[in-house]
């Protein structure tokens, strides 16, 4: 038992310290700052426990088999804390310019960060199902968390009406797999499917693995399930927007990753063909409707949640491959897309100071290399990483999964979503031509970003860091399966 | 120990990211030209480190490559990060930061007071990182990004002072000097990378060793193997301003004079001798390839030679100089004496460097006067610069025991050994001739005779000690550095091998000696002795007639140009290379460019297809506006949609 603790070592720490920083905010007054310090500290120590679980070996399950450790859950476990940390900076100095800074902010996001600990360690669908609800709760109240403010209400109010709608799919699906495999774990599922007799009603099983993508797909903003996130993500506080269209994001994905995986144990069975048809059918349309919404938007964080769609698509295609390339393809692009979309956010979280009217439109980003330098070489660094041009990690991550695709035999795929990455040059370098070859007649005040710079400059250097030594993490992905 | 080898790139990266992005905030100097000029003697102080542990190494072991991380992967196609550090590439990397560390410490003197000090310092250094690259690379694909690097490099620093004119065939600005250098250069890279192509073609891979051991077990096609030297070379030409690309480099003297004489005469434009000497195996099997680079060279040799005998540009004469004698060094090649060649890199290297820098301090002594004409009698207001600039002219000259003498007397020898016999023998004697003339003409006029100059507006000063100390260790190196290559005929001081470098460098060669069936060459000829007169005989000729017409002030020179008009106006525009290039290339491709390309193909056809496909993802993202509604239950209802649909297409069929 006592090992089970250790080997799950990220989980149940930041469970325990998230608790602690709820108690903390609760039992001390105007104690912001401090539960801002010990929420940072908190994710330190967890990512230094998952570093440390890293090291297990392979196949490592804890708690009944209800759970693995080490490899695989404990890479996203540094990811989603290196997430957490990001945002937890530029947090503080975007709550305090809104005056709305309170200890509660910080415990939610660590608490999603639990939820998705859970998610990329589970292996049973209820420890899933557990885990996306506890990350998809703190999210829902993250969204409204400027409470007097009308769009982070409405987005809060919309994000829980759909996510709870989809739910109950995604719970149905889960029942449909125990009624045909006849267990919830994935090693007894995989026996199952992959057993002489197969599942015992396969039609059941496929339709329960449909719901379960769909209520994933949900998730992460698949389309035709993506309607949500422009909506929340414009209207939720950009820094929470930063989270969950990043970390989030990526959890979706640890969850996908393990069950089609389990879902689709031969590549030659119609079944295992059929999902991957499915998933390239997603992975297009989600690339183009995303791309193409893009074009047409005025609102920068409109304009990002839209591509962030996109990129959901791109990532599908590595699902759609059903190999490990296709894998060790999502992996590496989950880092690099945390790097570039958060910092993108932060960014614009940093310019915005807390007033929701501020650098919202892309005609207020003329001229801002003139205004800010940094900021808009910095905001160039993460665009060209977002379009996929090298040297910048966004190339490497597209490079990888795009291979992955055409090694699996779906070229067309790979052609749609060469296409639409060149629909997505045009509002990416958009706003860089905006930034340095429109002018502004707007007066700037000052605008340090303060802590949030420590923020921009981890992003960026990770950008960059991900697109000159691309391998390196490579490796580390490959290594996972 | 070997495994340093990431160091010596890695100092003058970390120059270029401190003066390049803090040069501005660093207000001082010294602290700024002190930086850059550390990061790169760091470096030579690694590379003397790792040449003195390669001595202590049996011949065969001295090579040794260290990965730094994987660059590319893709199915089989691998690429690495990796520096190769052995007998040839520790020279080179020996020569670009000795001589670079030297001329970072002149700059600090001879860019005293310029806006752009930082600037400057962090291209030199950016160039010295792409520069290190170059060589030391263990494959094609690092060696190409250090070849474009030293290439962008070298154009940003000719058009440093891009406010500035600069007079030249259809050049005004010292900017339209950077993109003539650029454009000639991208040529020769399109070379580089289609050989490139064809050797991962071939031999599936791109890292030297393996390409050259696999071309020298099974030779490919000889069509493939001379396609593939050809481009390479064509790469060279570019780099190393050999014809027909040399028509750049004479211009790229719009630079500041350090950068002429770090980059376009010491280091980047030897760029081009490397690629032919890493790739001696692949050249080797392509003989009629070899042919090609040894009549190109002799060519550029003395074509260049005699225009530099009419120039009145102190640093175009000696750019001229630059492209003759890397018209020598390719001449070399061609014939098959790698080493010859890289010998008078080195030499070349030294000697040439002086003599820049040395012009550098007439110039900044002759508050920027670059016309020869108007100088003179400069012997006592710069006597450093005048001692130093005479032993790099003895030194070009070839006469003995000067650095000169020992690498041309070897190449002259070579290509009378391996090249026929004679004719090009003779063409390069003519050259070497011219540049004895020449160079001896540049001094007189420059050093000698009467002062030219208006005394009241000018007054010519020696220069600082950050300019003069680096002229003294050049000077230096140009008199002893000849004494690592002493040929064998007069090697009867030293009982084994007088010839130390042909020595060292031999294992690097010795494949392609192998195909060439050149063997040891140890036995003496009475010939030997006799072409060694003669070329010290033709040296002091040159010598001779320059001080005659020269050394005093005389109607002779302007007489004989009077009497050969045409061939001295043909000599003094550059044989009208650039006017035919101009007439035949440059405006060819510009009305084409102009009329067809962009009108019709670029307004027409491209903007057509562009401004259509934008309408139209612009309509199609304006319809899905519209399905985005903000309305929750419109987004349940379309999710629906989605769930019968993606069930009813699992559950059918």
């Amino acid at each position: 038992m006592l090992q089970d603790f250790l080997n799950s070592a990220p989980i149940p720490l930041l469970s325990a310290l998230a608790t602690l920083v709820m108690l903390l905010d609760a039992m001390k007054r105007d104690g912001a700052r401090i539960v801002f310090g010990f929420s940072v500290f908190s994710l330190t120590a967890a990512m230094a426990a998952a570093i440390y679980t890293m090291f297990l070996p392979d196949k490592t399950t804890a708690f009944n088999n209800m759970i693995t450790c080490g490899g695989y859950g404990a890479y996203f476990d540094i990811v989603f804390c290196l997430g957490g940390v990001l945002t937890l900076l530029a947090a503080r100095p975007f709550l305090l310019a809104s005056n709305t800074e309170h200890g509660e902010f910080y415990s939610l996001i660590l608490f999603s960060i639990c939820g998705m600990f859970l998610i990329a360690h589970s292996n049973n669908l209820l420890t899933l199902f557990i885990g996306i609800e506890v990350m998809s709760v703190s999210f829902y109240i993250l969204s409204g968390y400027l409470r007097t403010s009308r769009f982070s209400i409405e987005a809060s109010l919309k994000y829980f009406l759909l996510g709870a709608f989809i739910t109950g799919f995604l719970v149905y699906g889960m029942a449909l797999i125990y009624g045909s495999a006849g267990a919830l774990g994935y090693n007894e599922i995989y026996q199952a499917v992959q057993g002489e007799t197969g599942a015992r009603f396969p039609m059941i099983l496929l339709l329960g693995m449909g719901l379960l993508i769909i209520g994933l797909s949900f998730k992460s903003a698949i389309f035709p399930f993506h309607q949500w996130a422009p909506d929340v993500y414009q209207g939720a506080p950009t820094i929470v927007t930063a989270f969950m269209s990043t970390a989030g994001k990526a959890a979706a994905f640890s969850a996908f990753i393990p069950i089609l995986a389990v879902l689709t144990p031969e590549s030659s069975s119609p079944v295992a063909a059929k999902i991957g048809m499915l998933l390239a059918v997603l992975s297009a349309a989600t690339m183009l409707v995303g791309n193409i919404s893009a074009v047409v938007q005025k609102n920068i964080k409109r304009m990002l949640a839209y591509s962030s769609v996109a990129h959901a698509g791109y990532m599908m295609m590595g699902l759609a491959a059903g190999s490990v390339r296709g894998a060790s393809g999502i992996v590496f692009y989950v880092t690099a897309y945390m790097f570039m979309q958060i910092g993108a956010f932060i960014l614009i979280s940093a310019l915005e100071r807390g007033s929701e009217e501020r650098y919202q439109n892309l005609e207020d980003y003329a001229g801002l290399a003139k205004k800010h330098p940094v900021m808009a070489a910095l905001m160039s660094v993460f665009m060209l990483s977002l379009t996929g041009i090298p040297p910048f990690a966004g190339f490497f991550g597209k490079y990888y999964l795009f291979t992955a695709a055409i090694e699996s035999g779906y070229t067309w795929l790979t052609i749609i979503a060469v296409i639409s990455s060149v629909i997505s040059v045009y509002f990416y370098i958009g706003l860089i031509v905006a930034m340095y070859f429109r002018e502004s007649d707007v007066q700037e005040q000052d605008s340090r970003p303060g802590l949030a710079g420590i923020s921009l400059v981890i992003s960026a250097a990770g950008v960059i860091i991900l697109g000159v030594i691309p391998q390196f993490i490579d490796k580390i992905a490959k290594s996972l399966f | 120990m070997l495994d340093l080898a990431y160091l010596i790139p890695l100092f003058p990266l970390i120059g270029f990211l401190i003066t390049g992005f803090f040069g501005k905030k660093l207000k001082s100097e010294a602290l700024i030209g002190g930086i850059a000029s550390a990061a790169v003697g760091l470096s030579f102080a690694v590379a003397a480190t790792l040449f003195f542990t390669l001595t202590g190494l049996p011949a065969d072991a001295r090579s040794h490559t260290t990965y730094i991380f994987s660059w590319l992967a893709a199915g089989n196609f691998n690429v690495d990060v990796a520096y190769q550090v052995d007998q040839l590439s520790i020279v080179y990397a020996l020569i670009v930061t000795g001589i670079g560390t030297l001329i970072h410490i002149y700059s600090m003197g001879y860019m005293h007071g310029d806006k752009s000090y930082p600037r400057f310092f962090a291209y030199l250094n950016l160039f010295i990182f792409m520069m290190l690259n170059l060589v030391l690379a263990n494959n094609f694909l690092l060696t190409f990004l250090g070849w474009e690097g030293v290439g962008l490099c070298s154009y940003l620093l000719i058009g440093f002072w891009y406010d500035r004119k600069f007079e030249g065939v259809n050049i005004r600005f010292t900017g339209d000097a950077a993109n003539k250098a650029f454009i000639a250069n991208r040529i020769g890279d399109f070379g580089v990378l289609i050989a490139m192509f064809l050797i991962y073609k071939t031999f599936g891979t791109l890292e030297y060793n393996a390409v050259n051991t696999a071309a020298a077990v099974a030779p490919p096609d000889a069509g493939i193997m001379t396609a593939i030297a050809l481009l390479l070379f064509l790469g060279s030409t570019g780099k190393s301003a050999q014809l027909p690309l040399a028509v750049w480099l004479p211009d790229a003297m719009a630079g500041p004079t350090p950068v002429s004489a770090l980059i376009h005469a010491a280091t980047m434009v030897t760029a081009g001798i490397f690629l032919v000497a890493r790739n001696a195996t692949l050249f080797a099997l392509a003989p009629d390839a070899m042919t090609v680079v040894a009549v190109v060279g002799v060519t550029t040799a003395l074509v260049a030679a005699t225009i530099g005998i009419v120039q009145n540009d102190i640093k175009k004469v000696l750019a001229y100089s630059t492209v003759s004698q890397l018209g020598f060094m390719f001449a070399a090649l061609g014939v098959g004496a790698f080493t010859a060649a890289v010998f008078h890199v080195m030499t070349h290297a030294f000697f040439k460097a002086l003599l820049f820098l040395g012009s550098g301090s007439v110039i900044h002594g002759m508050h920027e006067e670059q016309d020869i004409q108007k100088m003179g009698g400069l012997k006592k207001y710069m006597p450093v610069t005048h001692r130093t600039f005479l032993i790099g002219t003895i030194a070009i000259s070839g006469i003995p025991p000067l650095a000169g003498f020992f690498s041309k007397d070897e190449i002259l020898w070579m290509t009378f050994e391996h090249g026929g016999h004679g004719p090009m023998w003779i063409i390069l004697a003519i050259a070497a001739f011219c540049t004895a003339f020449y160079m001896f003409r540049l001094y007189y006029l420059t050093f000698g005779g009467k002062e030219r100059f208006d005394h009241h507006r000018l007054h010519p000063h020696e220069s600082p000690v950050t300019m003069t100390l680096p002229l003294n260790v050049l000077a230096f190196l140009s008199v002893v550095g000849g004494f690592l290559g002493v040929p064998y005929a007069l090697g009867f001081f030293a009982s084994d091998h007088p010839n130390l470098l042909e020595n060292w460098l031999g294992p690097i060669f010795s494949q392609a000696n192998g195909i060439l069936g050149r063997g040891e060459h140890h036995s003496i000829h009475a010939i030997e002795y006799v072409l060694m007169a003669a070329s010290i005989a033709i040296a002091t000729a040159g010598i001779l007639l320059a001080s005659k017409l020269y050394k005093e002030e005389s109607e002779k020179p302007a007489e004989l140009a009077r009497k050969f008009k045409g061939a001295y106006n043909l000599l003094l525009h550059k044989y009208r290379i650039d006017e035919i290039y101009q007439a035949l290339v440059v405006s060819f491709i510009y009305q084409f460019s102009e009329r067809f390309l962009w009108k019709v193909f670029d307004v027409k056809i491209v903007d057509g297809l562009i401004n259509g496909a934008a309408k139209t993802t612009q309509s199609a993202g304006e319809s899905l506006r519209r399905i985005q509604s903000g309305v929750t239950q419109n987004y349940a209802l379309l999710m629906i949609a989605g769930i019968v649909v993606i069930l009813t297409w699992l559950a059918v069929g």
